[in-house]
């Protein structure tokens, strides 16, 4: 009787052993849409994922997955080869992520940029990107001598536009006569595409170019011809030593982290995360000293009660470009707002591409 | 000194065999990559081609994904073998695309057996009329076609871009780049539950079946094939170039214009820019793997579809970088070029007299 017992006994802790063994198994995955040397948006997913890693939880990426017909498969692939959490890092990925949830229910799925989580495996998540182009509108302004800022754009959605929006309020708060003239270049990474739209805006008198693509392009031909610029997405100071005042960098690493173990431990729930300066996931590169001392300090102050919340990039009054009110003196733009944000605000020139 | 001569007798048997020594040599150049870049060559090759395809799912994946490369290269022997060099498929696949999925969206919502073929058909027309411009100003205007159909596939690329960007893009889809989805009433019907395989392969099996049947069965097949051997039979034979050119094209459009309705009302099931990685191209590797014959083509699709599935496993179980997929496709192509060049050619290393040399 005893002897059956101990043995069940020792079959039970060697099978508990066993199922906290499966734990050394469990595995992360990752979908780029982009080459991991772009030095930009995936550059960025890559650097969150060496941090899962060093986490001491294994990892797995597909680079260059192009937005169509394959990323299911890869997607797909990764659930079926034991793969327990998978970030997708593009928003081209939206539909087949939750295709492919609805498929895998023990597989956790997290979705970078998109609004759709129809399974409850599905989490999305994006950052308040808009919080650095605060700042960077801040600078923009007070370094601008010809008052014109030239904006590199790549798609009229609503991330795009909230980045142009909180630029120009900012920059017009501390120069009024601010003007920003945009080139709209309908691509996320293309080098030349970039570097010309960069010069376009520079022939049309801007001193100062940013961007919302993912190349270094616009940051070297601001470099070459003399004018202030900022990076995007990731560091990019040593493409542009002289011309780059700061950069936005987008640091993932703290929530893969955090999602992998929580996926691990078995504490992994169903959300939507939107997090910015606060949280780190919106972080400032290195300001450059050509902005002088008190504007680094300015610029660091605002930076705190951004992340503090004392300061909001939206608040009211803001009008739109035919001057009727979107945020009332005293109200800040709530989420919702922000997250359908589809309209210009006044100070921006020419007409969001229909 | 070295001298090339051409060979009298090329045995047929040889002229169809060449393109497997190709494949065994990627294979094994394959090996010495991924030696060289620090992989177990057998382990990686094995999950370049075999694990990809190990199971159900795999193995129609790589259907799926030949169908299109299939359809298109089709179509291109067509224009290959009468010495018409369309290299603008991806353009005429984009605009088939484009003309195929507006008639979806204008279909939206509604039911109907009538519409998909609909569909269908207006891709095909699409591809078709696209691929008639490098042809009408090849035979009216003497232009070089190669140059017309590529710059098109920019022009076509830019239209879909604008088209998804403004007027045709997801009213509510916070103006991201992309159409809406299309109803099940345009959606290729799937084979099988689960799997993304849809009729669309149908339609390739057809055109197999079709290019067969004009290319070794009627007078238009016999015309392509002299005005490809010698222009100058050709005219001399009294063939109307000119209308063999138009047909061609045709021919070709049209099949390209299948493939892109057939990805999007298949796996994709809307419009938006990245509705072919650059299939038009990579067909044209295709075409010639498969000896521009129409069964050879089937087989050359396979492989090279095997090419993109394998780069991706590869990726996930060894961390190979994905750009191998087209290392691998460039390296047959490569291989196929050298190996048909020491077929037709052959080189003769000539011992020379110190006198001979003075003349």
């Amino acid at each position: 009787m005893y002897k059956n017992f101990f043995r069940y006994l020792i079959s039970a802790i060697f099978l508990l052993g066993f199922s906290v063994n499966s734990n050394a198994d469990f595995k992360v995955g990752f979908v780029y849409v982009g080459p991991t040397g772009d030095h930009g948006w995936t550059f960025q997913h890559h650097e969150g994922r060496n941090a899962v890693e060093a986490a001491g939880i294994k990892t797995t990426f597909v680079e260059s997955v192009p937005e169509g017909a394959d990323a299911e498969r890869v997607i797909r692939q990764l659930a079926q080869s034991g793969h327990d959490l998978i970030f997708t890092t593009s928003f081209g990925y939206m539909d087949p992520t939750n295709k492919v949830a609805k498929d895998f229910p023990n597989v956790k799925f997290e979705h970078a940029t998109g609004y759709k989580r129809e399974h409850s495996n599905v989490s999305t998540y994006s950052a308040r990107f808009y919080e650095g182009r605060t700042l960077l509108g801040h600078i923009a302004g007070k370094m601008t001598k010809t008052n014109t800022i030239g904006y590199i754009a790549s798609f009229p959605i609503p991330e795009v536009i909230r980045g142009i929006n909180a630029m120009t309020l900012a920059a017009q708060k501390v120069n009024p006569n601010i003007k920003t003239k945009i080139v709209w270049v309908f691509t996320w990474y293309d080098p030349g595409k970039e570097a010309e739209a960069a010069q376009a805006l520079i022939d049309q008198g801007a001193d100062v170019i940013m961007q919302h693509t993912d190349s270094t392009a616009p940051v070297q031909t601001a470099e070459k011809a003399g004018v202030w610029s900022f990076g995007q997405a990731s560091d990019m100071q040593r493409f542009a030593p002289k011309s780059i005042l700061t950069s936005i960098i987008d640091d993932w690493a703290p929530y893969y982290v955090e999602r992998a173990i929580a996926a691990r431990d078995g504490t992994w729930n169903q959300q939507d995360t939107w997090h910015g300066l606060k949280e780190g996931m919106v972080a400032m590169g290195p300001y450059n000293s050509a902005m002088g001392a008190d504007l680094v300090k300015e610029v660091e102050q605002l930076q705190k009660d951004l992340a503090s919340g004392k300061v909001h990039s939206f608040t009211g009054p803001i009008y739109d470009q035919k001057g009727n009110i979107l945020v009332a003196e005293g109200k800040v733009a709530d989420d919702g707002m922000l997250a359908g944000m589809s309209v210009y605000v006044k100070g921006v020139e020419g007409d969001i591409p229909k | 000194m070295i001298k090339i001569e051409k060979r009298n007798d090329v045995p047929m048997a040889l002229y169809f065999f060449t393109p497997f020594i190709a494949i065994i040599l990627t294979i094994l150049g394959g090996g010495i990559i991924f030696y060289i870049l620090g992989f177990n060559p057998i382990e990686a090759l094995k999950f370049y081609f075999i694990t990809p395809i190990s199971n159900l799912y795999g193995f129609s994946e790589l259907l799926l994904k030949a169908t299109p490369l299939c359809l298109i290269a089709i179509g291109l022997s067509f224009c290959f073998k009468s010495n018409n060099w369309n290299i603008g498929a991806e353009g005429q696949l984009t605009f088939g695309a484009i003309v195929g999925g507006g008639v979806a969206l204008l279909f939206y919502n509604q039911e109907g057996f009538y519409i998909l073929p609909l569909v269908i058909v207006a891709g095909a027309i699409g591809g078709m009329i696209f691929a008639l411009i490098p042809a009408i100003l090849k035979t009216y205007f003497n232009t070089n076609e190669i140059l017309v159909s590529l710059m098109l596939v920019y022009v076509s690329k830019l239209l879909l871009d604008y088209l998804v960007v403004g007027p045709w893009s997801n009213p509510e889809g916070f103006n991201f780049p992309e159409t809406r989805q299309f109803s099940d009433s345009s959606r290729m019907p799937l084979l099988f539950e689960g799997l993304r395989i849809h009729a669309g392969i149908f339609l390739a099996l057809a055109a197999v079946m079709l290019s067969w049947f004009i290319l070794y069965k009627t007078y238009l097949g016999f015309q392509i094939k002299v005005s490809g051997l010698s222009l100058k039979t050709a005219k001399y034979a009294g063939f109307k170039g000119k209308t063999m050119i138009l047909v061609v094209f045709m021919i070709s459009g049209a099949c390209a214009g299948l493939a892109g309705v057939g990805e999007i009302t298949g796996p994709i099931g809307q419009l938006h820019r990245m509705i072919s990685p650059d299939y038009g191209f990579t067909a044209i590797i295709v075409a010639f793997l498969g000896r521009l014959n129409p069964f050879g083509i089937i087989f050359a699709s396979l492989v090279v579809a095997l090419t993109y599935l394998g780069a991706e496993t590869a990726q996930i179980f060894l961390q190979i970088p994905k750009y191998t997929g087209q290392v691998f496709q460039g390296m047959i192509l490569f291989f196929l070029l050298a190996s048909d060049y020491l077929l037709f050619f052959k080189v003769k290393i000539l011992n020379l007299k110190k006198n001979e040399l003075r003349h």
